[in-house]
């Protein structure tokens, strides 16, 4: 064996230990609730709980809607910008990337300023509007993954060409996106949901700061007061985020294939 | 001149400062089949993409069918467009990108469906309805945007250098296949190319464009044969290019080097001792005096290039070279390099560029 395929082996499995040990170790806590044996009676007692069923139904409703705003702001952004504002892109990516250097906790203190109950746009003082406030401050804090998945995908197609060769045909914009763009770069566009989807699931600080009763809260909440539990919630909220993954993976594999480009 | 389907009147596209079509004006006939011919940056895809409604022309008009249509958006002007980079839609099927003119424009899936067939076999690729276009060739997936194009039964086709991107044997039998459909629909069309024998081969008319300006407006006949401006005699075809000095302008003589010939009656008001540029055709040319060629210039052959059928022979005449193309005879060995040369031509076949 080369020395050199030899030492990307010792990086791979040195990685691979880093990577899976502690989630071995997690799992393998997670089933000794019972004294002496392994059982999934943790994952019984959490999966049977009221509140992580209402919870999690709670951030995964969040998660939809959070989508669906990302997708109805960005695909249309995105596109605009590679249309008809190329010279716009360095700034709007630069603003795509707030969310990541600002801290989520100052992005909800300026909301709980901003939208309190005494403001001219009172979000907080209703439960739908407190939800209705999460739900755009999580499409915040999904901006710089969403934005870069969809313009990405924007990327792999002749932006241009497609919306003049749909604009001569007799289309209008809503039809260009509907039945053009959003086709093509609608694996990118799951790509960033499924993200968009990981990132809602566990998030506390808005959820927390905002008094929602969401998903990430709750698992705090286990975290600091039970033993095995959080270990078998861990394990799930892992899973559920690998699965989004394995989705982007598997749902790329049918991505159109681009046929707009002169051989 | 019937009157004009297409009539481009005196449009200007400029850019901040930048003018990159300058007062353009064309009248299109219906039915006919024109191109607009030039190099890149000549201005000929900006005036396409004005017709198109692309971009909105700085002053002018644009006018199809007597409706004014200068300020309306793409979608409103029913017109074709076929473009480079075929810019089929990829997510959809052959059948679907066909019909996606026909169901935005409201046509009932029955309609539609037949109207999809009636493209398909009028582009011969019947068994292609439902492939995506990465399944495709060039040259289909160019024939299937022509017939998206076609299918909503547009006032106008527009063709944006359609066959740039595809092989030059594909090339060829594509632009044929255009022409027939075009005569066959009796479609008005703009065909926009820089290759100068795809224009020649297929237009009716050639709008030859340069420094976005339309240079001469003809049929290619006219063009090749009677450029009337030097750029338009050097871009069409190859071209012999003499200077010569006018000795008597009575006499219709000019000086070529050392050497006289006669153009009486093509020297239009030049003065004796004028500079002129002379051109000859490379067709028109022959090696050796022969009769009923009256004018002749002798020199000493530079160059010979064998290229089978035809033998390309230079001749140098002071300090003009001459290039012109004999027949290879296997029974003539070809001429040498370094030996003294006659060429001879018809002063009719001279050209006097201004």
């Amino acid at each position: 064996m080369k020395s050199g395929k030899f030492w990307a082996w010792v990086v791979f499995i040195v990685s691979a230990a880093y990577f899976f040990i502690p989630l071995i170790a997690t799992f393998e806590f997670s089933l000794r609730l019972r004294r002496g044996v392994h059982s999934f009676d943790a994952y019984q007692i959490v999966l049977g709980d009221p509140r992580f069923q209402a919870t999690f139904l709670y951030s995964v409703v969040a998660a939809v809607f959070t989508i669906i705003l990302g997708v109805l702001v960005v695909v249309p952004a995105a596109y605009w910008i590679r249309l008809r504002l190329p010279q716009l892109r360095p700034i709007v990516e630069f603003i795509t990337l707030l969310p990541l250097v600002i801290p989520a906790i100052v992005i909800v203190f300026g909301y709980i300023r901003m939208y309190g109950s005494n403001s001219p746009l009172p979000f907080l003082a209703s439960d739908f509007g407190a939800s209705a406030l999460l739900v755009i401050g999580y499409a915040t804090l999904a901006l710089p993954y969403m934005y870069r998945a969809v313009d990405t995908g924007l990327r792999t197609i002749d932006v241009r060409t497609l919306t003049e060769a749909a604009q001569i045909l007799g289309a209008g914009w809503g039809t260009i996106i509907t039945r053009v763009i959003l086709p093509n770069v609608l694996i990118a566009v799951l790509s960033g949901a499924f993200l968009t989807f990981a990132i809602v699931i566990g998030e506390f600080t808005m959820a927390s700061l905002l008094n929602r009763p969401a998903f990430g809260p709750y698992l705090q909440n286990i975290g600091a007061n039970r033993a095995y539990e959080p270990a078998a919630l861990a394990v799930i909220a892992f899973a559920i985020t690998w699965g989004c993954m394995s989705l982007i993976q598997l749902l790329s594999r049918f991505a159109p294939k681009s046929a707009n480009r002169p051989n | 001149m019937a009157e004009p389907f297409l009539s481009i009147q005196h449009v200007r596209k400029s850019y901040g400062t930048n003018t990159v079509v300058q007062d353009f004006s064309l009248d299109v006939e219906p039915g006919e089949f024109v191109s607009f011919l030039g190099p890149s940056g000549c201005g000929k895809t900006t005036v396409l993409r004005m017709v198109a409604g692309f971009e909105e022309p700085s002053g002018g008009k644009i006018v199809v069918a007597g409706k004014d249509i200068t300020r309306l958006k793409p979608n409103q002007r029913n017109v074709g467009m076929v473009f480079q980079a075929y810019a089929l839609f990829p997510n959809l099927t052959v059948a679907q990108n066909i019909a996606f003119g026909l169901k935005v424009g409201g046509m009932n899936k029955p309609d539609a469906d037949r109207r999809v067939a009636e493209m398909l076999d009028m582009i011969k690729l019947p068994q292609m309805a439902d492939r995506y276009p990465y399944q495709l060739s060039g040259g289909q997936q160019q024939r299937i945007a022509l017939a998206r194009a076609i299918a909503p039964k547009p006032k106008l086709l527009l063709l944006d250098e359609p066959l740039s991107a595809l092989d030059a044997k594909v090339r060829v039998s594509l632009r044929e296949e255009i022409r027939s459909i075009q005569k066959k629909l009796d479609i008005t069309t703009i065909f926009v190319t820089h290759d100068q024998e795809e224009a020649l081969s297929i237009s009716d008319r050639i709008a030859v464009m340069y420094g976005g300006k339309a240079e001469q407006v003809g049929t290619p006949f006219e063009i090749y044969n009677r450029p009337s401006t030097k750029f338009v005699a050097n871009f069409v075809g190859t071209l012999n290019v003499l200077e010569g000095r006018v000795t008597d302008a009575a006499a219709g003589t000019v000086q070529v080097n050392t050497q006289e010939v006669s153009l009486k009656g093509k020297l239009n008001g030049s003065k004796s001792g004028d500079m002129l540029s002379l051109a000859l055709r490379p067709e028109a040319i022959s090696l050796g005096r022969q009769p009923g060629r009256d004018s002749s210039l002798s020199g000493e052959i530079s160059e010979v290039h064998f290229l089978g059928s035809v033998i390309r022979v230079r001749v140098g005449i002071g300090g003009n070279t001459v290039s012109l193309d004999t027949f290879n005879s296997p029974a003539t060995p070809p001429p040498a390099v370094g030996e003294k040369a006659d060429i001879s031509f018809s002063s009719s076949d001279m050209l006097v560029l201004h």
